[in-house]
């Protein structure tokens, strides 16, 4: 059958049953959008900046175990997509990015809306590629798919110029790709995973490290069973929550920079520490040298060997995807009778137990102003543990990510990696696309809302009931934070002054709004907000303006260098 | 430690970028880069002089390795192998210099590929170290100008890096 390459574009995203396309008409990819207005397979959701296109697209993926896809224009419609791409990248996202281009004849010639895109994108995809010939749209574009599911995943971007979009050519959609110069390890090595079972039921004060690896390969039942069976110790990192039963006993919470008391000391002190799908990054482990001061044995799983002693020197890695390095451990584990020794693990377990009694996860809550982590409970309390939760980037994420307990993967989407300010709201468009009727609510700030709060118009135009938790401290939370420890309370630039009302912006765009300043509503205005099942409920908390994120480790200090509460300050 | 580091990549527009981009992204270093294509013309071959310890090349082979378009990479340092780096060097060949150029170009068994009244052109291959002895050992007020590819290496024997 002979296409035109838009036709070809379209027909290859439905190959691919892409479900939801997230995108922004320009120019350079009118001929795209016209074909997608005549079919109905590939639905389009029209946001109000790229960003959130590449956003959402990328929180469709998170949240389920699917490619996400998303289409901008050239020029500006690319460099808004950035942020969204290199966001993804950092946390190994994977999903697909069609540009739109200027036409071949004029690519070089500064033509308007062009840009380099293959290379403004370069060091922020898993790989790019510029389509110069309709008869290689649909290979590209399959290559593009495969590319980004597998092997560590990570967005791909096809750069299509416009008159490629209108050339014809026969369409036949490749069953397979084969590329001699990308074959990512799967199986892990058998040699290596004996050494390591071995090592784990011989540990005295074993502890499992496990990351956003688990969750991207949907590992979370393997490694709950793993560990369940050889009863030991867990930290989730803050991209791996849910990885394991947060609310179970052997769950010790976070680990890092603002990571349990009983994660970091168990981290350091351990003697074999298993890693899994996780990449020992710097709001982890500290400080690197510090934290190789003790001598313990390392075991470390990842599907990507650059993953592997970058940061830290292991003992036993071992390359492949999670999901399969945990089944062989699983098999070895069953297979033998061998057991840790139960005196030494009682031992341990007694050594954490006093870890954790130092309550480090306490604070004052007060009868007359909102304490954030509070909020979070009640969320937690509310939702009965069991929504989707966005955040943006700051304390308010910290404090979501501390007190929500996640027992299920794919439930926590927050830019772990990048840091992304702005991501909260179009995450939460993403997820509630997927899981339409599901509970979605994105934790946020009053400033990190401010920087993708157009989307509130996409929200209407969508139906899209998702709950905006507005952790509202008129501060840059995170910077005050660190400008009070470490730097004489001067707080640079860190207030915001002529906030708008909230309650009100969001009912300008159609939503409800609500203004809680009052300890004693907070229950009742959650219980009401996930009561309004087709309402976009957005929720302004007056929280306390000078609450800290506690424990802390410093940056650049060691792992069990934490200050605790405000009187280790 | 200095390396050479040698791949196979995909002859595709934008590949050298993607490496050149990689070094740079991350701070590593490169003290010289050449690439051509191969017999099989759908392959470019790149030889890269790196600088680092051993754990900085550990990356930089296993972060070259995770570019799509890289087929395959081989730290030529590990066992024996052989550089070899042409340069074109242009020299004032005048009065008494003009023998004693003549005479150095021979001792080292470079060629002389272009003469003038004035200038010779001298061609000189070697490793890398022979063409830096070569420069001092000729009056520097007497070169005009120089050009230098840069490291190409191989291993020696049965070492084959192909796919």
């Amino acid at each position: 059958m002979v296409l035109t390459g838009a036709e070809i574009v379209i027909r290859c995203l439905q190959e691919e049953k892409v479900e939801y396309l997230f995108g922004y008409p320009g120019g350079a990819v009118l001929h795209i959008y016209d074909e997608l207005f005549k079919q109905e397979k590939v639905r389009h959701v029209l946001v109000r900046h790229e960003q959130a296109a590449v956003h959402a697209a990328d929180a469709y993926a998170r949240s389920t175990e699917r490619v996400g896809c998303a289409l901008v224009t050239s020029g500006p419609g690319v460099t808004n997509a950035v942020t969204g791409i290199a966001t993804a990248y950092m946390d190994s996202i994977p999903m697909v990015i069609i540009s739109g281009q200027v036409p071949t004849a004029v690519i070089g010639q500064d033509a308007f809306q062009e840009v380099d895109t293959v290379g403004v994108t370069r060091p922020c995809v898993k790989h790019n590629m510029l389509v110069k010939d309709v008869k290689d749209i649909a290979a590209t574009i399959k290559k593009a798919f495969h590319i980004a599911a597998s092997g560590r995943p990570g967005p791909v971007l096809v750069d299509i110029p416009k008159d490629v979009t209108a050339q014809k050519c026969e369409f036949v959609y490749p069953k397979t790709v084969s590329m001699r110069s990308y074959n990512p390890v799967v199986k892990g090595h058998t040699g290596q995973i004996k050494k390591a079972v071995q090592l784990l039921l011989e540990a005295k004060r074993p502890m499992v490290y496990a990351g956003g690896g688990v969750i991207l390969s949907d590992s979370a039942e393997k490694l709950t069973k793993l560990v369940k069976a050889l009863g030991f110790p867990i930290t989730n990192t803050l991209m791996g929550l849910g990885g394991f039963p947060a609310t179970e006993k052997q769950s010790l919470g976070m680990p890092g920079m603002h990571g349990t008391y009983e994660a970091n000391m168990a981290m350091q002190y351990s003697d074999v520490l298993l890693a899994i799908g996780t990449r020992f990054d710097d709001r982890v482990i500290g400080n690197p040298a510090h934290f190789a001061q003790v001598a313990r044995k390392i075991i470390h799983i990842d599907i990507d060997p650059s993953s592997i002693s970058k940061r830290v020197k292991v003992d036993v890695p071992i390359v492949g995807n999670v999901g399969d390095v945990l089944d062989e451990m699983i098999k070895l584990v069953e297979g033998t009778s061998e057991r840790p020794d139960a005196e030494a693990l009682s031992t341990w377990w007694k050594q954490i137990d006093e870890w954790r009694a130092r309550d480090c996860m306490k604070y004052k809550n007060s009868d007359e102003i909102i304490k954030p982590q509070f909020v979070i409970q009640k969320l937690w309390e509310v939702t009965k543990g069991d929504a989707f939760i966005t955040s943006d980037v700051g304390q308010h994420q910290m404090w979501a990510a501390q007190y929500y307990k996640f027992d299920k993967p794919r439930r926590w989407l927050n830019s772990g990696g990048l840091g992304t300010m702005g991501v909260g709201m179009p995450y939460a468009m993403g997820c509630q696309l997927a899981h339409p009727g599901s509970p979605v609510a994105c934790v946020t700030g009053e400033a990190s809302i401010q920087m993708n709060i157009q989307e509130l118009s996409t929200c209407k135009q969508y139906r899209l009931p998702i709950k905006i938790v507005n952790l509202n401290n008129r501060y840059l939370g995170m910077v005050r934070q660190w400008q009070e420890f470490f730097h004489g309370n001067r707080y640079s630039e860190s207030y915001m002054d002529s906030l708008p009302n909230f309650a009100k912006l969001a009912e300008a765009y159609g939503h409800v709004g609500l203004e809680i300043d009052k300890p004693s509503d907070v229950e009742g205005a959650l219980r009401e907000a996930f009561k309004r099942k087709n309402d976009l409920v957005f929720l302004d908390f007056k929280i306390d303006q000078t609450e800290n994120v506690y424990p802390m480790v410093q940056g650049g200090k060691g792992l069990t260098e934490m200050i605790l509460s405000a009187e280790d300050l | 430690m200095r390396h050479v580091i040698s791949l196979l990549l995909e002859n595709e527009a934008g590949a050298l970028s993607r490496v050149s981009n990689m070094f740079s992204a991350r701070g590593y270093n490169i003290e010289s880069l050449t690439v051509a294509p191969t017999e099989d013309p759908s392959m470019s071959r790149m030889t890269i002089v790196s600088i680092g310890s051993d754990d900085v090349i550990e990356q930089i082979t296993k972060q070259l390795n995770k570019l799509v378009e890289v087929v395959k990479v081989v730290d030529l340092s590990e066992a024996a192998h052989i550089e070899r780096e042409l340069m074109l060097i242009k020299v004032r060949a005048t009065g008494k210099d003009r023998e004693e150029m003549k005479r150095m170009a021979d001792i080292f068994r470079g060629r002389i590929i272009d003469v003038t009244e004035s200038t010779y052109v001298i061609e000189l291959t070697g490793a890398a170290t022979k063409l830096d002895s070569f420069l001092e050992a000729i009056d520097k007020s007497l070169i005009l100008e120089t050009v230098r590819t840069g490291v190409s290496g191989i291993g020696r024997g049965d070492r084959i890096l192909r796919i």
